[in-house]
């Protein structure tokens, strides 16, 4: 879903731009005429909302309390901000487009008018999609209502605001589909292949990428950057990626965002409510039949933490951390994670683990799963050298084993979260809001005002 | 300017226990549900987050879950003679404000009413004739029995997970249970909670005299839960701070931590917080309420309309409303007739303090419901023959948690400040404890709240007014229940017991109970109640009122649980019968 999660390296950029100069501006404007309309049948309308969950689309074509597929959600890179496309069948939306327009769109990132689309829209995984699933998408969306938007879509600053630069990125990096079966794989591989790497774009996240955004070759779903997160390792090793899980327990996550190790929450939450727990037990068990094929990613060397930092974080634990998740880490499966042989905190990167303790989280809420469980935000308890002793101290606890997370690593994030120690902040952080109650009141105002004179005064 | 909104099938007025469990179930029958809140937003990881909950300064002492009185508060006295005053600070009772209400700062404990509780003026004028129930003491039957209310009970304790021990399964007496209880159709979602050493030894006490403990059914949850709405509670911690304050762990039932994850998912239920509600609109005949006005933060009013109403703010509240709304007959106590603000009761509390020299009881260690009861002298579970009153209430060793601000027990003869005070502080902390017992409050004719004639609130309305005191039924039984109270305390050896007998008038400035009941009563009789035995309003047939301000008179217990069971029994009817035939659904 995200891409770009590195600063760029100016020597990068530097050449790119050269390159730029030299190619080709821009594709010729799409014919739109080329081909006749696609018979929306019931069955092909269903089969598109299917490939539809299956992409995930409605995620980032969604913003916060807008219309579904409307689009206008701010997709947050290191080149600036990208706002989603309305998708819906508006002339502001794809209402004008071809099926041809939009297989085109999908299969090499070309818009209607022939711009270069980025790839935080993950056209280099939604290229492995055959065109009839295409169209069968592209159907569907059309079945829904149309929301007319008026957005600026690309807000990124010169020079990326060139979307001419991807006429030299997909050359370089684009490896266009449709997805080719491995005669030496089975059905149900085959079929798990085609839905991680296709539709499901697993790799958005789960892959390391390059200063330029795009998937390192031969790292496939070893973990990877973006935002503010670290997508985690989906091998097969059993310290950091799946190994430690068994399939049963992989169908569980994917179909109700939990199981015994591990809660959805934040990005992947919206993945699990939105795509994975509406797939078919067929396509879960794909899924988990190409994972668990996937061979183990390299484990990380980790230098034996400093003992005086483990026993810092071992009284902070006990303090701060033990009531929900238990004094050895055993948890309460389903409620509060184990922390035991736990491959989330073995990540080498632990940019999720400091995120979670500064900024807390509520896990997804799921038709199956309602409750949205959520830890507090510690960001005001525990400053920089603390959370990064008590997550040295879980990292390396219990069977888990894991490099130091050093106090400029939190103190990066505490800066590009804006979580301040001191006083707990008045209104939640934006992982814990509840996106639910409506009301008339001023952002931070105080109800006990109401009334007064005070009436809808901000809390200082 | 008045703003009018688009109408809604049906909208709650506050937004605690009772106002969930009636959206829930009235979105559950299909109906566009608005549940209009005066507080904020709240919810556990944001406001009740482990990471600040347990801050005594903040919660217990500065109040910050409670109605704050600058905004509205009521005037109090304690009979007719007096002149009312305003409370300007919080202290015999601790009203919630926000979502959630009460149901955040609760302690927990879940009771079913006795069978008996339920028939409380037929029942006794039975057993004991006439001269039991004075003309002057105006208890009702309920309209309802146990019976009734049992599949609701039963219904609210698999929501929140209660955690006990039953004491009758169809019938059936249990060992290790409350053996008076009325019959349950099955046994507690969870098992007891694991019990202190405290209440072991009042259990232990209790026993040995042949009386029957057994654990305080708790909504502390003794292991993780998951409802049958599918929404999961943890594990208690026992750390001590669950009455006055939100619980970070998930570890209490609330509204939050039971029904809103699912409610407020729903596309056909919408909740609109920082909005108070100043006024019940009536048709032309005042037979239908029409509308309801309320002001948002910033002080502007809208009109909101809406096909069914459910009053279910704080039972105070509700009574306030209905009186400024013009629903129902205000009371006239000097008549006798009237009944908005009728038989307001509340609960007369007292104890004993336990003082050892060689026990240490960690009283730090707690949850709002953690103890062992004995039931043998509440309601009439005992004869009350020559004993001069009836009634009772539930005896218990609650260890809530010793929290370090408020808790200083001494012993009968210490200073109340001083050297010699800290000393006594320090040296008998770890080794005391106390014993409570919960007094029911009969009804009195002279006990009823109405408006206020002289102080008005932030919006220009009245204030309600207060007017109370424990009568000499009250007194005896408290005294009954002390001395009771007190054989078991010396059972346990301790070296030293302090009887905590109630003195005086009933005084508004420290902390009794916030287990405020009547002033809206049900019953049968539409000339001496407010609602009928469906909670629906006799005189504006849209409008149900939930919550305690129904009870006709407060039994020995905490009354959560029946205000719960009567809210999901009032649904039950409105779903079956009301919304097929919108109307009264009993013909006085």
């Amino acid at each position: 879903m995200r891409f770009w999660s590195r600063p760029l390296r100016w020597a990068a950029l530097a050449s790119v731009l050269c390159a730029a100069t030299l190619a080709v501006a821009a594709y010729p404007r799409a014919q739109a005429q080329e081909d006749a309309p696609i018979a929306a049948t019931p069955e092909v309308v269903a089969r598109g909302r299917y490939l539809t969950a299956l992409g995930d689309c409605q995620a980032c074509h969604t913003r916060e309390g807008g219309a579904p597929f409307a689009g206008g959600r701010p997709l947050a890179t290191p080149f600036g901000v990208i706002l989603s496309a309305n998708i819906t069948s508006d002339a502001s939306g794809i209402g004008g487009w071809t099926p041809a327009q939009f297989y085109r769109a999908m299969h090499e990132g070309v818009d209607a008018q022939g711009r270069h689309l980025y790839p935080a829209f993950p056209y280099n995984y939604y290229t492995q999609m055959p065109r009839a699933d295409v169209d069968a998408i592209f159907v569907y969306l059309k079945t829904l209502p149309a929301v007319k938007t008026s957005f600026d879509r690309n807000q990124l600053a010169f020079p990326f605001n060139i979307r001419a630069l991807m006429a030299v990125w997909n050359p370089l990096f684009l490896r266009k589909g449709p997805y080719q079966a491995d005669p030496a794989k089975s059905a149900e591989w085959n079929r798990g292949a085609y839905l991680v790497t296709g539709p499901g774009h697993c790799g958005a996240c789960h892959t390391p990428q390059n200063p330029l955004g795009a998937p390192k070759r031969g790292k496939d779903l070893r973990g990877g950057a973006f935002e503010s997160w670290f997508a985690p390792d989906l091998t097969s090793n059993a310290r950091t990626g799946l190994g430690g899980w068994t399939r049963a327990e992989l169908l569980e996550f994917l179909s109700t965002g939990r199981n015994g190790h591990a809660q959805a929450f934040g990005e992947m939450g919206e993945v699990i409510a939105n795509s994975t727990s509406q797939m078919t037990p067929q396509d879960l068990n794909a899924v988990a039949t190409y994972l668990s094929d996937l061979p183990a990613s390299p484990t990380p060397k980790a230098r034996a933490p400093d003992p005086a930092v483990l026993r810092q974080g071992e009284a902070i634990w006990q303090d701060a951390c033990s009531a929900c998740h238990g004094m050895s880490g055993e948890g309460e499966p389903r409620y509060f994670p184990p922390l035991r042989r736990n491959a989330n905190l073995q990540q080498d990167d632990p940019t999720t683990l400091i995120h979670l303790v500064l900024g807390g989280v509520r896990t997804t809420q799921t038709e199956a799963v309602p409750t949205g469980l959520g830890m507090p935000s510690f960001a005001w308890k525990l400053d920089d050298a603390q959370t990064a002793a008590v997550l040295t101290y879980v990292r390396n606890s219990w069977g888990n084993q894991a490099r130091s997370v050093r106090p400029q690593e939190v103190a990066k994030l505490r800066r590009r979260l804006a979580l301040t120690p001191g006083e707990p902040a008045r209104a939640p952080p934006a992982d814990l809001r509840h996106p639910n109650p409506g009301t008339f009141a001023p952002a931070g105002s105080d109800s006990r005002d109401n009334g007064t004179v005070n009436a809808g005064r901000t809390a200082p | 300017m008045t703003v009018k909104l688009p109408p809604v099938d049906a909208l709650v007025i506050g937004f605690g226990w009772t106002g969930a469990i009636m959206a829930q179930e009235l979105t559950d029958a299909g109906l566009e549900v608005l549940a209009l809140e005066r507080g904020a937003w709240r919810d556990t990881p944001g406001d009740f987050a482990t990471t600040f909950d347990q801050d005594e300064l903040r919660y217990s002492s500065r109040h910050a879950l409670f109605e704050p009185l600058a905004h509205a508060t009521l005037t109090v006295r304690n009979d007719a003679s007096q002149t009312a005053l305003p409370m300007r600070r919080l202290g015999s009772f601790l009203p919630g404000s926000g979502v959630g209400g009460a149901g955040v700062h609760w302690n927990g404990q879940t009771w079913r009413f006795l069978p008996s509780d339920f028939v409380a003026r037929s029942h006794n004028l039975e057993r004991y004739g006439k001269a039991a129930v004075p003309e002057t003491m105006t208890i009702q039957d309920w309209g309802v029995t146990y019976a009734d209310l049992e599949p609701h009970y039963d219904t609210f304790e698999y929501l929140c997970g209660i955690s006990g021990k039953a004491g009758n399964l169809q019938s059936a007496i249990q060992a290790g249970g409350n053996p008076y209880e009325g019959p349950r159709r099955r046994e507690f979602p969870n098992p007891p909670m694991a019990m202190p050493y405290a209440p072991t030894l009042f259990a232990e006490a209790a026993a040995r005299l042949g009386h029957r403990p057994f654990p305080t059914p708790s909504a502390n949850m003794s292991q993780a839960y998951t409802n049958p709405l599918g929404v999961q509670l943890g594990a208690c911690t026992y750390c001590g701070f669950c009455e006055r304050f939100g619980c970070g762990n998930y570890s209490k039932s609330s509204p939050q931590t039971t029904l809103l994850p699912v409610l407020l998912r729903r596309a056909n239920f919408k909740l609109r917080t920082e909005a108070e509600v100043i006024k019940i609109n009536l048709d032309a005949a005042g037979e239908r309420a029409v509308s309801v006005t309320f002001v948002d933060a910033a002080g502007q009013e809208f009109e909101q309309p809406a096909e069914l109403i459910v009053l279910s703010a704080y039972m105070l509240h509700n009574v306030r409303l209905m009186l400024l709304s013009g629903i129902g007959k205000p009371y006239d106590p000097q008549t006798g007739e009237g009944v908005i603000g009728r038989n307001y009761a509340y609960q007369a509390t007292s104890g004993v303090g336990v003082f050892f020299d060689d026990k240490i009881l960690n009283p730090f260690i707690g949850a709002g419901a953690l103890g062992m009861s004995v039931d043998e002298w509440n309601g009439d579970n005992f004869d009350h023959a020559g004993l001069g009153f009836i009634g009772g209430g539930v005896i218990g060793l609650t260890q809530s948690g010793r929290r370090p601000i408020e808790s200083h027990p001494t012993p009968d003869g210490t200073p109340r400040w001083g050297g010699a005070w800290k000393k006594a502080v320090a040296e008998n902390y770890l080794t005391s404890t106390s014993i409570g017992a919960q007094g029911a409050v009969m009804s009195h004719r002279g006990n009823y709240l109405d408006l206020d004639p002289t102080y008005r609130d932030v919006y220009g309305r009245p204030l309600m007014r207060m007017t109370f005191d424990f009568t000499d039924n009250e007194r005896r039984m408290s005294d009954y229940l002390v001395d009771r109270t007190a054989e078991i305390a010396r059972a346990m050896n301790p070296r030293e017991i302090r009887m905590g007998y109630r003195k005086g008038s009933w005084d508004v400035s420290t902390y009794q109970s916030t287990h405020n009941t009547g002033g809206a009563i049900m019953g049968a009789n539409p000339k001496t109640s407010a609602v009928n035995r469906y909670l629906q309003s006799w005189d504006v047939h849209n409008l149900f009122v939930m919550g305690a301000s129904a009870f006709p008179q407060n039994p020995g217990y905490n009354p959560t649980g029946t205000v719960a069971a009567l809210a999901y029994w009032s649904a039950a009817a409105i779903r079956s019968q009301y919304l097929k035939a919108p109307g009264p659904l009993v013909h006085a």
